[in-house]
């Protein structure tokens, strides 16, 4: 692959957060938020990101975006390292990444009207020229599904789906090349979830948007994606294409993740992989494999010697030493 | 010149007939403080009537003990309507809702935000919202396994209080919010066993909440004992929540969307443990969710609920097997489901009608893809299509069903 074709390419991407104590705030540890986590994405398509709560998808949207700083790895964003620009070059290429957050409810400010939610923003950066503001508004508003007199309502007038059509107007409305979608779903109904997740489908299609759509809700990644990063503990623990991570699930982790769906069919009595305990402190993650302390092939190895990326098939990668040639050719000898 | 005169003239025309459309648009929800004072005029004299027969001293336990329909049932909603009284309006939150929990198995009630779902379950409870909340018609049977089958929306507050988280407990969507966050876990289960079983002395309350928190799968019992509830993570705060609602052996426990806030991870573990549970101790399960996944893996029974009514009811596998609801349809149809990959995702048009100016017509209707001339009659009856499995839809009706097909 090119560099060319990647709209965004992330490098080892860290980021800690610092814990501090006592008087003088004494740097005591961190917290491992992100930990080395590198991918692409081909302009067009959307990249899927799946874990627990905790395991860092948030964060990673975050500093793409760079509203968190990193602690290492970079961010290429169109060529651009996106953590090196100066204040004046960042407020440039800000339009053309968005994010859109999960909760409708907090992301909008209660005191504005809908026209200027969406519009202060694109005065500001001065997308459209004056005399064509309202029209722009408008256009932007009924791409997203919303009516014309919306305009001067307030957020408290609408319905947690409408409102998510108003927070996907106000990202598009910059004319943005790449959205971060923040679990956009994950607080609306069934039925309105279809509804928003074939608005964001169509207007990728109008705009050639490329999204990075995090989620906890893997029906609905699978849904959406072109290919799914599943994420653990600050890293990713397998990266595929949709179909073959949904296909053949490899790492231990994925296969429990998926198997904990429930299907909505009374008759499939599931075969279920069932976690023990709760993901540790990305304070204190566990040495070797992260995930040795729940995983169920767990071996003596997993728990000194970090595994390696292994890529299985083309374009499938895995982090897990189940995968690994040369540790199992180790263990067989061995025996 | 005439071309830019009648250019000016269409675009007054069009303005005009915006601000009109306007006008009518604001119309619709507007309404007047007059209006209002006397809305709450008149619900004041109702909810009044209300407030003075639960008030009575000394009410006769004949008044609010009944018989239940079948002994096996451990609750019986018998066309139960739940209204709030509000200053804008009447909202019929719950609407002529009937279903039974039988002993031992588990019911699924499924449906969008604002159905009614939760407030069939609080109504259960005695504690919907009062004095704006009433129970204004139908009954709730509870069968309390003695002999005795109570109406609980008579019931006088002291008798209930031996009922509510003693024979029927629950457990609520937040397991964050729902603990108190200043006293220690061990104390606020003691609590729930010391009041309704006075008789127990300290050591025993004591050991009943140890045993209690081993049962839903937390090893280090004596630990979580003297935590606080910040020191856990969600799913063991779940696990302290369902310890709680178990510990007086209920006959039937409310799980209101008990996973929502949860990761699926966390969310498998607390099924299987509901599951085993249930079978441990033979209690009913009322299960509210808005997941189809959950209700399939868990429920016997699934009732489906729109807009304060049941729109479907059945076995599990009726409901998953044969949808017969336009509404039920939809909402399967609209959820993504693993390996299943379609090119677009159904979503249901439009949009829940208002709460308090319900149409007369099916609710469901203006939404509905498959309406016909019928369906702007009045609400389509009850229809059996087995012995268990009923639908509230005119194209299931004997007289309406050749046109259908036409």
């Amino acid at each position: 692959m090119s560099e060319n074709t990647n709209l965004l390419s992330v490098k080892n991407l860290k980021k800690y957060f610092p814990i501090k104590s006592g008087l003088l705030g004494g740097q005591k540890g961190a917290v491992k938020a992100v930990d080395g986590v590198s991918f692409d994405i081909p302009k067009g398509k959307t990249l899927g990101l799946v874990g627990e709560s905790g395991c860092g998808k948030t964060t990673i949207g975050k500093t793409i975006l760079r509203l968190h700083d990193k602690t290492e790895g970079e961010v290429v964003f169109d060529g651009v390292d996106i953590h090196s620009l100066s204040r004046e070059e960042l407020r440039k290429i800000r339009p053309r990444i968005q994010i859109i957050f999960q909760d409708p409810y907090s992301s909008l400010s209660p005191r504005m009207p809908i026209g200027e939610i969406i519009g202060e923003a694109v005065r500001e950066h001065g997308i459209v020229p004056k005399e064509q503001f309202d029209d722009y508004i408008t256009k932007i508003m009924r791409d997203c599904g919303l009516q014309e007199y919306h305009k001067d309502r307030y957020p408290h007038e609408f319905s947690g789906g409408q409102r998510q059509r108003i927070c996907i107007a106000r990202a598009l409305a910059l004319n943005p090349d790449f959205i971060v979608c923040d679990e956009p779903v994950s607080a609306l109904d069934v039925s309105i979830q279809a509804q928003i997740i074939n608005l964001l489908e169509d207007l990728q299609d109008k705009y050639n948007l490329t999204y990075l759509f995090i989620s906890h809700d893997l029906s609905v990644v699978e849904h959406i994606s072109d290919s799914v990063g599943v994420m653990y503990l600050g890293s990713l623990v397998e990266f595929a294409e949709t179909d073959a991570i949904f296909g053949k699930p490899l790492h231990p982790y994925t296969q429990a993740l998926f198997s904990a769906i429930p299907v909505p069919d009374p008759d499939i009595k599931m075969d279920r992989v069932i976690l023990e305990g709760s993901i540790p402190s990305p304070a204190n993650p566990p040495k070797g494999c992260k995930f040795h302390t729940r995983c169920r092939y767990a071996m003596d190895v997993c728990k000194v010697e970090p595994p390696r990326t292994i890529e299985v098939d083309p374009g499938h990668k895995v982090v897990c030493h189940l995968y690994d040639e040369e540790i199992m050719k180790n263990k067989e000898n061995e025996k | 010149m005439s071309d830019i005169s009648k250019n000016n003239n269409s675009n007054i025309n069009n303005d005009k007939e915006q601000a009109k459309d306007k006008a009518l648009r604001k119309k619709a929800n507007y309404i007047s403080a007059k209006e209002t004072s006397s809305i709450s005029k008149r619900n004041k004299k109702i909810v009044d009537s209300f407030e003075a027969k639960r008030k009575r001293k000394n009410v006769q336990e004949s008044e609010y003990t009944t018989t239940m329909r079948d002994p096996n049932n451990v609750v019986e909603f018998d066309d139960l309507h739940t209204y709030f009284f509000t200053d804008i309006g009447t909202v019929k939150a719950v609407d002529g809702v009937s279903f039974d929990i039988p002993q031992g198995k588990t019911v699924g009630v499924v449906g969008e935000s604002g159905c009614g779902k939760s407030v069939t379950s609080l109504s259960l409870m005695q504690l919907v919202q009062r004095p704006q909340g009433q129970t204004v018609k139908g009954e709730i049977r509870f069968n309390d396994g003695g002999g005795k089958a109570y109406n609980i929306p008579d019931m006088p507050d002291d008798k209930m209080q031996k009922i509510r988280g003693n024979q029927i407990s629950m457990i609520f969507q937040e397991p964050m919010t729902s603990l108190n966050p200043v006293f220690r876990i061990g104390a606020q289960i003691n609590e729930v066993i010391e009041l309704h079983n006075p008789e127990m002395n300290k050591d025993a309350v004591r050991k009943r909440t140890l045993e209690m928190l081993e049962l839903v799968g937390i090893a280090n019992a004596e630990g979580v004992y003297n935590m606080f509830p910040h020191e856990l993570s969600g799913g063991m705060r779940q696990r302290v929540m369902i310890g709680m609602a178990l510990s007086c052996n209920p006959k039937l426990i409310i799980a209101d969307e008990p996973t929502t806030a949860l990761d699926v991870t966390i969310q498998a573990q607390i099924l299987d443990l509901l599951r085993n549970l249930k079978d441990k101790i033979n209690s009913s399960i009322m299960l509210i969710t808005h997941d189809l996944g959950v209700i399939a893996e868990m429920a016997d029974y699934v009732v489906v609920m729109y807009a304060g009514r049941i729109v479907e009811k059945g076995t599990a596998h009726e409901i998953f097997h044969s949808p017969s609801h336009p509404y039920t349809v939809g909402l399967m149809e609209s959820k993504p489901a693993i390996n299943k990959r379609v090119e677009r995702l159904y979503s249901i048009p439009g949009k829940v009608p208002n709460p308090i100016n319900m149409p007369n017509y099916c609710y469901f209707r203006d939404r509905c893809n498959r309406a016909f001339d019928k369906c702007a009659g009045e609400y389509p009856p009850e229809i059996y299509l087995s012995d268990t499995h009923m639908v509230t839809c005119y194209r299931y009706a004997e007289d309406t069903k050749g046109e259908v097909d036409k």
